[in-house]
């Protein structure tokens, strides 16, 4: 499915997205202390997470495992490879040195599929540990610019991140923002991160230039500090803006990196690239080569679990419903395709089971607690024309309110009978024949007077006749009259 | 030099910049033999020993007390170490 | 019956009763009481701590429990180990009376062995030299010469075992720091395989050259002392996953047969009273069955290069931690930008900080390659001669330093200078390879001379197998 190109007046964006993921491991990076999110400052600290003299960092293998996954689940191919130190001073980085990957990271070449068919590229997905957290007093709005002085915890010093380094090939804010949608859902499918921005277990800078169409990479700018999704396409479309007003007005976009300030729906200058540290990077010493096993990584491969675009695909064609429709995507982002399937193999129609769950199911998470036999009944009680579509909604409205119930004994409790056909075929005809006006223009041709045949119908039947049974007799009748 | 100075957060006075200078240029000069030397097809030797694949069990173990570490840093309030405010750093 | 005063034998005697630790303990600390103030061997004597292990270890024997190998013996500890609650300050204004909130492994094993620790000893400032000049607590000076110095970096722990403050010490090698001070001492000195000893706890000076090892007053203890440090550490990552060494079997083993190379190609320069011992040493393996053969380290010469741009590079960022944030000196300053620069200007001394400055000038962005990079190429290619040297020898033999000891003040302004009292040793921890120094004779002025024995990558068996050869023929009697 193609779509036309996004474009910005005569512009055409170029995005680049870098996402942090924090790793859902017992223990940190290098060190055995726990990887905790939430407790009490500085309770998760060890000689190697402080940086004190004569500590020394020791790879975690489940670590290595869950980064594996992510590579695998992104195509990538994983290879051989090392650490390095990248050396700059900061507060929250004790060892005044970062333990990454550099030119020989873990994961390469992948790629990731939006729920349209577009692959973007993932050029690599490396290994490296997590800066403690720096809290700024005084000043405001917890800015450092003004403040006082700064207090650091350490406890999220160390944590095992990978970072996936996407190619720039999205296009466009809402090509952002399925990007990270549907990166978030693999994430969390594999069992590799809970991934949730507002938390800061997943975070996300976006790199955005534009071009005319037909012309050279213009210069790209960093933007940083972007917390959630919605926030991610407003940020890349005022960049994208704020570059073409410079470069129409005849200036030139000086490539820095810019702050993302979510109050003002604006980006700031953070930092130039003239500024910028020379990280000086060198193969880290106190480390050894990581080289998985052939056996090892096919283990991994073999153990993935099914992402979420087979997922989808499952459930495309076995309701009917488009792959990247609203349906689909809302019910498997939810983790609740499984019990669609489940549900139509008691034997009621996949297509409706899908509307009721997308519909029904919003609270109610990864495993539903209304058994799926329930919901089939009710669906066939439906599809057999037993009840209609409202009153279906209303029987499930209260089947999910007490986790379960059976349709029939709902469905007679509150009074909804089947009106059976030649019931309703009379009452049609004794409307046909009260309102001989509304009947002879419709006839010939009148749709609107439809409108007022259905409502005689449903005052007469109080609400039990169907109304697309009635809708369907009428026409029937029209065409035979 | 000076620049070398501000990437090693050093500071130095203008004489021991001189200083300095003039006593790195002379190690390097001194350095300079292997320049002679053809390297081309030689891989670099980063480790002495060949170790591969170093890991440990993701198992928790108790790491040191807050007190214990908070008591010899310089500065410590609300559990945390207290620094000066972070200007002109990149985050 | 006089107090033992081998690691050896006190051990021996403790266990078996004859001695208690404590009254071993006070002999060594009524020698320091003496001398230590003409030495200065130690930044900080431990008396009370070493007390209480004493009386621990007696306690143990007492109930009949087994004290462990290294029952009773003294030993001081280099001031770059990490010793809980006691001050490490690699003598360093920037680490002045930080205490750690933890040990170094060789520090828990040596005192799960039954140890007594004295005290940690001066060294050059972060193990950077060759005199212990560079300590900012003052200098060390040679018990042999106290108008000398006890070579570096590890002065202090090379002299206390010199002066009897201790029945053994451990130091800290990354170019020769342990064997060229026991060289200028007269003492044993062992640089152990690259791997064999853990690293945990050893304020790292440059990662992948540093190993500690121990002083002792003979090969024997030196052998007790490793087969006790060495072996797998899970807290290292590059440490060897191996049991620990086995090297008592070696020391009672002739050389007949044995191969012992002698470089042709050796830099030229040393003492000719240096070059005269080491002549002799060669001659007495011979004598002892030994067979002599000629090998070439043409690469050799370039080890100082390699050295001087390795290890300052790795320093430069092993060192950056010292930024007064989390432990140690803090200059405060109106931010944080100023305090590290500020702090690190007034912690650090003058050749810690030229490495420092060199270190990163090496791994900056458009000089990685024409030296750090270059000069790791260097290290293989060295490597790479061993490598080949060691087909045709089991091990090698050279002098320990090109000088015996000098005074002190004769070189604090010839940094360059400096540097090549290293020129023999570098090329060991370049390559990891083992390597020590025995005492055998002395040189101008009666000042002990050292002679080193290498051996390649595990090859400690056939060097502690020579070196215990040496004792033996040493000029002025074997011990």
């Amino acid at each position: 499915m193609s779509a036309e190109k996004y474009m910005i007046d005569d512009y055409e964006l170029v995005v680049g997205l870098e996402v942090h993921v924090e790793l859902a491991t017992a223990t940190k990076l290098f060190s055995a202390s726990a990887n905790r999110f939430g407790d009490e400052p500085n309770t998760h600290i060890d000689p190697v997470t402080l940086g004190l003299p004569g500590a020394l960092p020791v790879l975690n293998r489940q670590a290595v495992e869950l980064a594996m996954r992510i590579g695998l689940a992104l195509n990538c191919t994983v290879q051989p490879c090392t650490f390095h130190r990248k050396n700059y001073f900061y507060p929250d980085m004790p060892k005044a040195y970062q333990i990454s990957q550099y030119d020989q990271p873990l994961n390469i070449d992948g790629w990731l599929e939006l729920p349209g068919g577009k692959r973007i590229g993932v050029e690599r997905a490396h290994l490296e540990e997590d800066t403690g957290k720096s809290t700024h007093i005084g000043g405001t709005g917890g800015r450092i610019h003004g403040s006082d002085y700064s207090l650091i915890d350490f406890n999220r010093a160390g944590v095992p991140l990978v970072e996936i380094v996407g190619r720039p090939d999205i296009a466009s804010p809402d090509e952002a923002r399925q990007y990270v949608t549907e990166l978030r859902q693999i994430l969390v499918a594999v069992g590799a991160s809970d991934a949730k921005m507002e938390e800061g277990s997943m975070r996300c800078d976006a790199n955005v230039s534009v071009r005319k169409a037909g012309q050279p990479l213009g210069t790209r700018c960093e933007i940083k500090n972007v917390n959630s999704v919605r926030s991610l396409g407003r940020a890349i479309e005022y960049e994208a803006r704020r570059q073409i007003a410079l470069i129409d007005s005849g200036e030139r976009v000086r490539q820095e990196t810019r702050h993302w300030d979510e109050t003002d729906g604006r980006t700031h200058t953070l930092r130039t690239k003239e500024d910028a540290d020379d990280y000086r990077y060198f193969l880290e010493p106190d480390l050894v080569p990581l080289a998985p096993e052939t056996s090892w990584i096919e283990a991994v491969k073999a153990a993935l679990p099914m992402l979420p675009r087979e997922r989808r695909a499952r459930l495309a064609s076995s309701t009917g419903a488009p792959a990247d429709g609203e349906a689909v995507m809302v019910v498997v982002e939810r983790g609740q395709d499984d019990y669609v399937l489940d549900v139509a193999s008691h034997g009621a129609d996949a297509a409706r089971a899908l509307v009721h769950v997308k519909e029904a199911y919003a609270e109610q998470g990864a495993s539903p607690t209304v058994p799926a036999a329930d919901l089939a009944a009710m669906i066939t009680m439906e599809t057999s024309g037993k009840l209609t579509s409202t009153q279906a909604k209303q029987v499930l409205a209260e089947i999910v309110a007490h986790g379960g119930g059976d349709a029939e004994r709902i469905a007679a409790a509150k009074g909804f009978e089947a009106m059976d056909t030649s019931a309703l075929e009379a009452m049609v005809d004794e409307v046909i024949a009260a309102q001989a006006d509304a009947w002879a223009k419709y006839c010939a041709g009148e749709e609107k007077a439809m409108g007022a045949l259905v409502g005689s119908i449903m005052k007469i039947s109080k609400g039990k006749a169907d109304g697309k049974a009635v809708t369907a007799l009428l026409q029937s009748k029209r065409q035979s009259a | 030099m000076a620049k070398v100075a501000r990437l090693a957060r050093l500071d130095v006075t203008p004489t021991e910049i001189d200083r300095l200078t003039t006593q790195l240029a002379g190690m390097l000069e001194h350095f300079a033999d292997i320049d002679a030397l053809d390297l081309g097809a030689v891989t670099p030797m980063t480790q002495p020993y060949p170790l591969v694949n170093v890991m440990r069990d993701d198992v928790v173990v108790t790491g040191l007390d807050r007190d214990e570490v908070l008591a010899a840093a310089p500065a410590a309030e609300d559990g945390r170490f207290r620094v000066p405010p972070i200007v002109g750093l990149d985050s | 019956m006089a107090i033992p005063s081998t690691a050896s034998s006190i051990a021996e005697s403790v266990r078996r009763g004859e001695r208690t630790a404590t009254e071993i303990l006070e002999s060594y600390l009524a020698n320091i009481e003496r001398r230590e103030k003409d030495i200065h061997a130690f930044n900080l004597v431990t008396t009370e701590q070493a007390r209480a292990m004493a009386a621990k270890v007696d306690a143990d024997v007492a109930a009949g429990r087994d004290p462990g190998a290294l029952a009773g013996v003294p030993i001081a500890l280099k001031d770059n180990m990490c010793t809980r609650g006691v001050p490490t300050t690699c003598s360093s204004r920037i680490l002045e009376g930080w205490k750690p909130p933890y040990d170094a492994t060789v520090v828990t094993r040596l005192a799960a062995a039954g140890a007594v620790f004295v005290g940690k000893t001066n060294l050059d400032e972060f193990a950077m030299g060759s005199s212990t000049e560079n300590s900012a607590f003052g200098v060390t000076h040679n018990p042999h010469d106290t108008s000398r110095v006890a070579g570096g970096s590890s002065g202090g722990s090379a002299a206390a075992v010199a002066a009897e403050f201790a029945a053994a010490s451990l130091g800290s090698d990354t170019g020769g720091s342990i064997r060229q001070p026991a060289a200028l001492c007269g003492v044993v000195g062992v640089k152990p395989t690259y791997g064999t000893v853990s690293r945990y706890g050893l304020v790292a000076f440059a990662s992948s050259l540093d190993q500690i090892g121990p002083f002792t007053t003979d090969v024997r203890d030196s052998a007790l002392l490793l087969e006790v440090m060495s072996g797998h550490d899970p807290l290292d990552s590059t440490s060897i996953p191996q049991p620990p060494l086995s090297l008592m079997s070696s020391l009672d083993q002739d050389v007949k047969g044995l191969r012992i190379g002698r470089i042709t190609d050796l830099p030229g320069g040393s003492d000719p009273e240096v070059e005269a011992r080491v002549a002799e040493a060669f001659a007495a393996l011979a004598a002892a069955g030994a067979t002599i053969v000629d090998v070439e380290l043409p690469s050799m010469k370039y080890g100082l290069t390699a050295y001087y741009l390795i290890a300052p590079a790795e320093a430069s960022s092993n060192l950056a931690r010292y930024d007064g944030v989390r432990y140690g000196l803090r200059v405060e300053s109106s931010d944080t930008n100023s305090m590290y620069g500020a702090t690190r200007a007034a912690g650090f001394g003058d050749e810690v900080k030229r490495r420092i400055m060199l270190g990163t000038y090496a791994l900056s962005a458009g000089y990685y390659d024409a030296y750090y990079g270059k000069a790791l190429k260097v290290r293989r290619l060295i490597s790479d001669d061993f490598a080949r040297a060691y087909q045709k020898a089991d091990v090698i033999i050279t002098p320990t330093s090109p000088i015996v000891a000098f005074p002190v003040g004769a070189k604090v302004d010839d940094p360059l200078s400096m540097y090549l009292c290293d020129v023999f040793t570098i090329p060991t921890n370049l390559a990891g390879h083992p390597a020590m120094s025995v005492p055998f004779g002395t040189g101008a002025d009666g000042l002990p001379v050292g002679v080193q024995v290498l051996a390649p990558t595990l090859g400690e068996a056939a060097m502690f197998r020579v070196a215990a050869q040496l004792e033996r023929s040493a000029p002025g009697g074997a011990r």
